[in-house]
């Protein structure tokens, strides 16, 4: 009864720059570009060089987490715990500074601490093989818990003025320590994903696990190794957040979690596993800040904007396969 | 199943246990009156945990009872300040608690997300909107009826109605899960989806009412809550959603679904109503309990992967990926 299928005949080449406008991160770009307008247009205070420094802190402190979530989540794990290892490391240096510790000291235990989460993280995911949902929804509680008997409802000040420059300090100009640190990060992450047999060991295990076993991928070790990254990472954020902040209470980095998940989300990997790229991620840690920062200029409150971020996760989901659906 | 009985028998006996020491040292603890109270004030992760424990069956997780419970909760109040009757409200809260919980079911069933994106997403959105409806102001103890604070509290047979209904709906759907073709599909779902499809039983659609059941005890569980302890805001029960996951997890219900029973649930859920009101018995900062029931979830999780190593015959191998 049907017609026969029209023959497709290519009117154009299916080149990569053809491809690559079609991308996810094309459309990432577009919003990027949309926000930045949009908010030049509904605040005059949103184009000065300095504010829109300001705005990176938005993001680059979650955005660093990102990276590592993004490798761990492609890898077809989640590490929900990350704001509870931020949580912990920061109590951990607060200890360090009381007793007297100078700045190295401080950071590496800050550094130390997210190792030391990552591993048990990992111990119980990689090494059981317990499922990671679970786990981390233990560790979220049990990281952030002993931040918590460590402090109860005091907090660390007093940091030496030298640890300032982490969250505070500029490198030239406008650009701040912590945003060259997130270029950084940026561009590691994005070898090690993109241009590394362990980046491609990460996609196989996302895709199928048994069969990356069976090519030769140690796929715990490489799940470890993940957890350790994003532990790591947790570990620079509460750093950079600490020095920031210039104190440090247990309810630090609260629901950080969700918004680092939204951020990898949004930059376009996959939930479930095997796909996802580190510029989308980036792209996506972009738009997520200046969303903020232009609501902040709006004086929207936060707890809408986690609204709005509520939305945001869902819809950037839902809309694609609303649209691959009709 | 002996496997099961024997873990649920070996769950009562560790609370048991746990009990005992308490009442070595603080024979006060075991007092009647002090263990209902105890009963009481773990009614409502009861209430959640039952319906937590029937979304986990189907391999799902619902982050957002907590927002829910708060939601609801709120509206309560508000329905209350606004001079509705209570049986009203009641029914509000439920339907409203259902929806909510059918928002999530929805996304899940029609839109294929995963539930744990599903519901952080919802978890912040429910709980947002209580702001935007309050613009973060509070409904506090003097602004609710008598009649609308008194039914939580109301004793009968030496017990009060709070501790009933989680009774009550312990029981319910200990009948709903094993005696109907719907509490038979939440297992079959979780056990093994694909064979559940080849036994005609829509997985989506069983998974959206697992949701919707979540979500209406959570929403009465709101209104309990908010009447108990006559106040509402943004934050009641901010976090609670863990503590929910965790009575589950000690309950033996198997994360990767199919596996558990309403009882396992309600004795995770004692378990960790014991641990805390036994804290500053023992003279414990209350600070310690978020780490306690984070370590007692990573404890229950490995013992159950230990335990359930699958039984019975394997008749229908996953299809591959």
């Amino acid at each position: 009864m049907t017609a026969p299928a029209p023959r497709i005949v290519a009117d154009r080449l299916n080149s990569r720059l053809f491809r690559a406008t079609r991308s996810w991160e094309a459309i990432l770009m577009v919003v990027a570009v949309a926000v930045f307008i949009g908010n030049t247009f509904l605040s005059p205070y949103f184009l000065n060089a300095w504010n829109l420094s300001d705005a990176t802190f938005n993001f680059t402190e979650k955005a660093m987490i990102a990276f590592a979530m993004a490798m761990l989540i492609v890898a077809g794990d989640i590490d929900l715990s990350v704001a509870s290892i931020i949580a912990l490391a920061s109590t951990a240096m607060g200890l360090v500074m009381t007793a007297g510790a100078g700045v190295p000291v401080i950071v590496l235990v800050g550094l130390g601490t997210g190792l030391i989460c990552g591993a048990v993280n990992g111990f119980l995911v990689a090494g059981m093989g317990l499922p990671s949902i679970v786990v981390t929804i233990g560790t979220m509680s049990l990281f952030r818990g002993i931040a918590f008997i460590v402090l109860g409802d005091q907090a660390f000040n007093g940091y030496p003025p030298d640890f300032a420059y982490f969250g505070q300090g500029y490198v030239w100009w406008v650009i701040s320590f912590e945003l060259v640190l997130f270029a950084l990060f940026a561009l590691i992450y994005w070898a090690i994903l993109h241009r590394s047999t362990f980046g491609r060991a990460v996609y196989a295990i996302g895709n199928n696990a048994t069969a990356a076993q069976f090519s030769g991928i140690r796929v715990q070790r490489v799940r470890f190794i993940l957890f350790l990254m994003t532990g790591v990472m947790s570990g620079v954020a509460a750093v950079c957040l600490t020095s920031r902040l210039g104190s440090t209470r247990p309810s630090i980095a609260t629901g950080w979690e969700l918004e680092v998940v939204t951020m990898v989300v949004l930059g376009g990997v996959n939930i479930l596993g095997g796909s996802g790229t580190i510029p989308g991620v980036v792209l996506a840690a972009i738009i997520m800040g200046m969303v903020t920062f232009g609501f902040g200029l709006l004086n929207v409150p936060g707890i809408v904007m986690s609204v709005f971020l509520g939305i945001l996760l869902i819809g950037v989901i839902a809309v694609p396969r609303l649209l691959r659906g009709k | 199943m002996s496997v099961l009985k024997s873990r649920e028998a070996l769950l009562a006996l560790a609370i048991l246990v746990a009990i005992g020491i308490i009442a070595m040292r603080f024979p006060a603890f075991v007092a009647p009156g002090n263990l209902a109270n105890v009963f009481n004030d773990t009614a409502p992760l009861m209430l959640l945990a039952i319906g937590q424990m029937i979304v986990i069956l189907t391999k799902c997780i619902d982050l957002s009872v907590a927002a829910n419970l708060a939601l609801t909760g709120m509206v309560a109040a508000l329905m209350n300040g606004a001079g509705m009757p209570l049986p009203l409200i009641l029914c509000a809260v439920i339907l409203l608690g259902a929806a909510l919980g059918a928002v999530n079911g929805v996304l899940v069933w029609k839109l294929g997300i995963p539930s744990i994106v599903v519901t952080l997403g919802t978890m912040t959105i429910y709980r947002g909107t209580i702001f935007l409806m309050t613009a973060g102001k509070w409904v506090n103890a003097h602004e609710m009826t008598d009649g609308f604070k008194a039914l939580p509290r109301l004793v009968i047979l030496g017990l009060p109605v709070m501790s009933w209904i989680a009774i009550a709906a312990v029981l319910i759907f200990a009948v709903v899960l094993t005696r109907t073709a719907l509490g038979r599909a939440f297992y079959a779902v979780g056990g093994n989806a694909h064979a559940a499809v080849y036994a005609g039983i829509d997985v989506g659609r069983t998974q959206f009412w697992a949701f919707v059941m979540s979500g209406a005890l959570a929403g009465f569980t709101g209104y309990l809550w908010v009447a108990r302890y006559a106040v509402a805001y943004v934050d009641v029960a901010g976090g609670f959603e863990l503590d929910v996951v965790a009575a589950c997890v000690i309950g033996g219900i198997a994360i990767a679904g199919g596996a558990g029973s309403i009882w396992g649930a309600m004795l995770g859920a004692l378990f960790l109503g014991v641990i805390k009101n036994a804290l500053p018995v023992v003279g414990i900062s209350p600070f310690w309990q978020m780490a306690i029931s984070g370590t007692a979830i990573i404890l229950a999780v490995a013992f159950n992967a230990a335990q359930s190593r699958p039984k019975g015959r394997l008749i229908l191998r996953e299809a591959a990926q």
